[in-house]
């Protein structure tokens, strides 16, 4: 039988209750929303449920909404089930004054520098990952680049000496 | 300076007590192939940890792409993986086209997987002329750069560039191919078997390449899949996993291929699947070609969908007409606005699944856009591959791995 997403749905609905929300299938992409505290229960069930079998961590990434508060920082990660070559996606929300979610390091050896990156742009602390620090930016780096209240510089400014970029 | 005032380095406590050796490879490093670093300890040969350090060309790409309309990231993702550029970009378009609902005529699907092909080709003769270098035999690598150079005139003349590409636009080509390309593109099928061939002979079943490769760098089917391996190297350790063909873009499915699989996931099982993986590309390229010679009259001008919201017009409209001097601007400096929503989309680069997470608020750029890079993913396995082995084989491992700082740092 071919795995659906109604299917998969139905499953964590089933299992989760109230705590997965925002069902909602975008590009043929079956996405929802999982609370910060259970992500990774969701992640196990989603990985030993014989019928759902999602083994294959495709990738975790940050997104900042600064707007939206306190859901400010959210983690987005995406699975993959191999097998039946199904996809989807799942997401938690937590505040960006206590960015602590759990770590998917023990189940998935691939999290590790994942989780680092995403520590390292967006400042989420992963509780439980044994080796949280930066990994492409520099150790003295005292902010995270990727929240939105870093804009870019601005690129009209005109106070930089062109000398010291060779355009003197 | 009086003798004793002279600096001494101060050695950390205990390391003229350890029986360990701490060798620092890299950042630049000609064994390294790109800026990796590797801080090794080492039992006379025998590796007995090591800590990466990756970052050193690390250019903020996905803060940049926040800034930057559509069109304006295509060059960034030339500088991923360069060593198949032409993937990237690809990738990047099929991604904006699906977000934004372009459907390509056929003849344009099979253009790119023309230059795809060409592209996975191109990375990876590199990739085993240089796993050749590092065993030892450096004129595999001097002979088959001839023929990485046919495949970059192709791209030169279809798109003006050779090594960030920068090739094709949302809904297919800047211009269509012209008969110099499809000459260069007859030359290169007719003259690449012959040099693949005498390349894997130069390698395959050769004694020294042999010993040197099997079992070296070796990883399960399950610890690579738990690794987040995707590509060749997960293919190497018995996974058939090709996105490819689970999940076909441009037009994949119309063409007949297999997906080489190895068995041990060593150095020597990711050097045949990457050459079989040359072998089935060269078919792909064979067949694409004699499809796209089967359109004919107006069917031959078709490379581009038509979707003038993101389509530069034509360069002699827009100096005669306002309407497409309006629009050239226009998506120029970005001022379409994409659909609220998000995506994910992936592709089969030549190291592994790109992917590409977009998340866009409605806004002229993205919201968020995150690269999937395989080999960032894959790199963290390294330590388990090469602990235990002789430092001369985790060189080996290194450039099997077909790992692409750009790509890695982003």
């Amino acid at each position: 039988m071919a795995l659906t997403n109604q299917y998969i749905q139905e499953k964590l609905q089933e299992k989760f209750g109230d705590l997965v929300s925002n069902f909602e299938e975008s590009y043929g992409l079956l996405s929802f929303e999982a609370t910060a505290a259970n992500n990774l229960k969701v992640l196990q069930f989603l990985f030993d449920e014989p019928s759902l079998q999602f083994q294959f961590l495709t990738d975790i990434c940050g997104v900042n909404f600064p707007d939206d508060a306190g859901r400010e920082i959210s983690v987005v990660y995406h699975l993959h089930n191999l097998s039946e070559n199904v996809r989807l996606r799942f997401k938690i929300f937590v505040p960006v004054a206590a960015p602590d979610v759990f770590t998917a390091c023990n189940l998935f050896s691939s999290a590790n520098w994942m989780e680092r990156e995403t520590y390292d742009f967006y400042g989420v602390n992963f509780v439980g990952h044994p080796n949280l620090k930066r990994i492409l930016n520099v150790d003295e780096m005292d902010y995270f680049p990727l929240r939105k209240e870093y804009p870019l510089e601005d690129q009209t400014r005109i106070d930089k000496d062109d000398e010291m970029f060779g355009r003197g | 300076m009086l003798a004793h005032q002279q600096h001494h380095i101060t050695l950390p406590e205990g390391s003229i007590e350890k029986q360990t050796t701490t060798l620092n490879v890299g950042p630049t490093h000609p064994a390294t192939h790109g800026v990796f670093q590797n801080i090794m300890e080492l039992d006379g040969e025998r590796i007995v940890s090591t800590e990466q350090t990756v970052g050193y060309i690390h250019r903020a790409f996905e803060k940049l792409a926040e800034r930057r309309p559509l069109y304006q990231i295509t060059p960034i993702t030339d500088r991923l993986n360069y060593c198949s550029s032409p993937i990237n970009n690809m990738g990047w378009h099929l991604t904006c086209e699906k977000f934004l609902g372009v459907e390509t005529p056929k003849r344009v699907d099979y253009l790119r997987v023309i230059i795809m092909e060409l592209a996975r080709i191109s990375d990876h003769l590199i990739c085993n002329s240089i796993v050749g270098v590092d065993t030892g035999a450096y004129t595999g690598f001097l002979y088959v750069m001839q023929y990485r150079e046919l495949i970059y005139e192709i791209y030169e003349e279809v798109c003006g560039s050779r090594l960030t590409t920068n090739i094709g636009r949302i809904g297919g080509f800047e211009r269509n191919f012209t008969n110099t390309a499809f000459e260069k593109l007859e030359k290169f099928l007719k003259e690449y078997p012959k040099v693949l061939k005498e390349f894997e002979n130069l390698f395959a079943r050769n004694r020294i390449f042999m010993e040197r490769t099997i079992g070296g760098g070796a990883i399960s089917a399950e610890r690579a899949l738990n690794y987040g391996f995707t590509g060749p190297n997960l293919r190497a350790a018995g996974v058939d996993y090709d996105v490819r063909v689970h999940q076909p873009y441009s037009s994949y499915q119309d063409f007949d291929f297999t997906i080489p699989v190895g068995k041990t996931g060593d150095n020597y099982d990711r050097f045949l699947v990457r050459n079989q993986e040359m072998w089935q590309s060269l078919s792909i390229i064979e067949q694409a070609y004699k499809k796209v010679q089967e359109f004919k009259g107006t069917d031959a001008d078709i490379f581009h969908a038509d979707v003038p919201e993101y389509y530069l017009p034509k360069k002699e409209d827009v100096y005669t007409k306002m309407e497409s001097l309006i629009w050239h601007f226009k998506i120029v400096m970005g001022e379409v606005d994409m659909p609220k929503g998000e995506i994910y989309n992936a592709v089969e680069g030549g190291n592994g699944e790109l992917g590409f997470y977009l998340v866009s608020d409605g806004g002229r750029t993205p919201f968020r856009l995150h690269f999937r890079r395989p080999c960032f993913i894959y790199y963290q396995a390294y330590p388990e591959l090469i602990t235990g082995g002789m430092l001369s084989d985790a060189i080996v491992t290194m450039s099997s791995l077909n790992l692409i700082a750009g790509e890695l740092d982003a």
